[in-house]
């Protein structure tokens, strides 16, 4: 049955053959520990093999279990901790191919260059870890743990160049507004605790059902589910706890930001559905949900959503710094990835993961581009990628390419990603909504082309045209791999329904 | 016996005072200390919870967790700050402004 499966909760050793990838990546990342201080006395070129080969087998391990994991009966893991279902096995798989990208990612990085990889390459593990727990946790109490690991972990990956100032600075900020965001999600935590007597989501949404507390709980519930947004909108950086995305994303070396861009804030939004769906709602009809308790958290969300793609949008029509750039392109992504999530459906939760399953090689592609013009001209500013056509035009072509996708033009598959949502919304009976998607990404289609525009035509008066831009093997590698999807998004349409198809399987748990 | 009201008051108090330290506060110890606050304000009504309304022990769990976790998050925050204090010569918070835009 498709819109919820109903399973029984397993103890903890039935639990463990489904919680094979984590377990592989956590003892991988232990392993990659052990072998940094053997690694120690070696040279450099001995180290990074030394270091990243290990890392690369262990997630590339995970994800073959995951992916045949995707397949198996859901389960309630762990006495109902954690769900084992297609929503979250999807995601895994997600998580695990965005960490293995900004792994390599992170080898030929001119930022990295001068610090020491090993401890990067333990907390990348350590965060994809706690991401897959994130995606997963049906309980409020996992939910905390797994996003606080995030978090923590990914502090520290922000500040990774400690002599560089923008990089503390941005470690900085991002702790300060993490903490405060997490606290007060820990506040509307305990006060949900309090007014439903567990911290079980289906214990909780049949505590919300029932008619006593529904009375009496308005306001309450209110003030509980701002709290909580306040923790997971931190992650998912949409308006209003998205002030630190800019800084933090300008500030981070780039292979980071490129993460950050993608896995926490995809995590973000699995917390969400789980929160909502599986707290907040119950299954109705073939693929529906309905909500439960005394607010429209609909309608908030809904609010959320168009204030995040147009702030997004119209903020990054002002930027000159092309992370920064990318950052409010994050923040107007996050809003199309939200309405996906808004509308109460099956199809939607389907939409939202197709989004985010394309969004992953588009957006990856173009902080790969970004790393490679760093490694060459050492600026990220939009004015110093004038004429980068003439020296490297395959690079050019390709951040077309990333560009194009994430402004969902037709042939490539940001349109598929968009086309999605916004299908999913107006058979929702949300057509306006949809609209106000269409004309945001209308505003965006004018940054993205902006930055086309420089890398094209502008940097004529230069006088002597540059030496022609080396593209490194393994990046030039690395953008094909993930300008394909893009290019023929359409033609793997089926495909990609027949995957995302599994997450319309939220678990309903006994 | 103390009603649960009274746990309440204090931890809506403290919530309300942390969050007042973060926004009035320039010195980055200080915040830190109010996230503390934050924290904290969660855990007593945890521990209220637990014990007044559902009866098991989940809510007392849960904030052992926080505890731990709130440690972890103070290592790595005081962490980030020495190391700003390298850049800055100062915890002030007004001193980081080098990203902007």
């Amino acid at each position: 049955m498709i819109g919820g499966v109903t399973v029984q909760r397993l103890d903890t050793i039935a639990s463990l053959k489904y919680f094979t990838p984590e377990i592989v990546v956590v003892f991988t990342m232990m392993a990659v520990l052990l072998l940094d201080l053997v690694a120690m006395k070696r040279s450099r070129g001995e180290r990074r093999v030394l270091i990243v080969a290990p890392a690369l087998i262990g997630l590339a391990v995970a994800l073959f279990y995951s992916v045949r994991l995707a397949e198996s009966p859901a389960a309630g893991l762990f006495s109902g901790m954690v769900a084992q279902d297609g929503f979250g096995s999807v995601l895994r798989i997600v998580f695990l191919v965005t960490s293995i990208f900004v792994l390599l990612f992170t080898l030929h990085s001119r930022e990295l260059s001068s610090v020491h990889p090993g401890e990067l390459v333990v907390l990348l593990l350590t965060v994809t870890a706690a991401l897959m727990w994130m995606s997963n946790a049906v309980n409020l109490l996992m939910i905390y743990l797994a996003l606080e690991t995030v978090s923590i972990a990914s502090y520290i990956m922000v500040g990774y160049l400690k002599g560089d100032r923008l990089s503390n600075e941005a470690s900085l900020k991002y702790i300060l507004f993490g903490a405060i965001s997490t606290g007060t999600m820990l506040f509307g935590m305990s006060l949900l605790y309090g007014l439903a007597g567990t911290l079980d989501l289906y214990g909780i949404r049949s505590a919300l059902a029932n008619q006593e507390i529904l009375v009496e709980s308005g306001p309450a519930l209110m003030v509980i589910i701002l709290m909580v947004l306040a923790g997971i909108g931190f992650k998912m950086a949409t308006v209003p706890f998205h002030f630190w995305c800019p800084d933090v994303y300008t500030g981070a070396p780039t292979p980071v930001t490129a993460f950050l861009s993608v896995g926490p804030k995809v995590a973000g939004f699995a917390v969400l559905v789980r929160f909502f769906y599986g707290g907040m709602a119950r299954p109705e009809g073939e693929a529906g949900f309905a909500m439960v308790g005394a607010v429209n958290w609909q309608a908030i969300l809904i609010g959320i959503s168009i204030l995040t793609m147009t702030l997004g949008n119209v903020t990054a029509l002002l930027q000159t710094n092309l992370k920064r750039l990318l950052a409010y392109s994050s923040i107007a992504h996050a809003g199309y990835i939200m309405m996906g999530a808004v509308v109460l459906s099956g199809e939607g939760i389907q939409a939202m993961v197709a989004y985010v399953v394309i969004y992953l090689f588009m957006n990856l592609g173009a902080f790969l581009v970004v790393i490679v013009v760093h490694n060459a001209v050492g600026s990220f500013d939009i004015k110093d990628y004038a004429g980068i056509w003439r020296r490297s035009p395959l690079l050019t072509v390709l951040m077309g390419i990333f560009l194009f996708s994430l402004m969902g033009i037709p042939p490539f598959a940001g349109f598929l990603a968009k086309w999605y949502v916004f299908a999913a919304v107006i058979r929702a009976d949300l057509g306006w909504f949809a609209v106000v998607g269409v004309l945001n990404s209308a505003v965006g289609a004018f940054y993205y082309i902006k930055i086309l525009k420089t890398m094209f035509l502008e940097g004529d008066d230069v006088p002597e045209p540059s030496s022609p831009l080396e593209l490194h093997p393994m990046h030039a590698g690395l953008l094909l791999l993930l300008a394909v999807p893009n290019i023929i998004g359409l033609l793997l349409w089926g495909y990609l329904d027949r995957i995302t198809e599994y997450s319309q399987k939220l678990l309903e748990i006994l | 016996m103390i009603p649960l009201e009274y746990y309440l008051v204090v931890s809506a108090a403290l919530f309300s005072l942390g969050l007042f330290g973060l926004l009035t506060r320039k010195n980055a110890i200080n915040v830190l200390m109010s996230v503390e606050l934050i924290f904290n304000s969660g855990n007593i009504n945890l521990v209220a919870f637990s014990r007044f309304v559902s009866g098991d022990l989940d809510g007392q769990v849960f904030a052992l967790f926080v505890i731990a976790i709130a440690a972890c998050e103070a290592a790595v925050a005081l962490a980030i700050v020495m190391s700003l204090f390298r850049h800055l010569k100062s915890v002030s918070l007004e001193g980081a402004s080098a990203l902007k835009g």
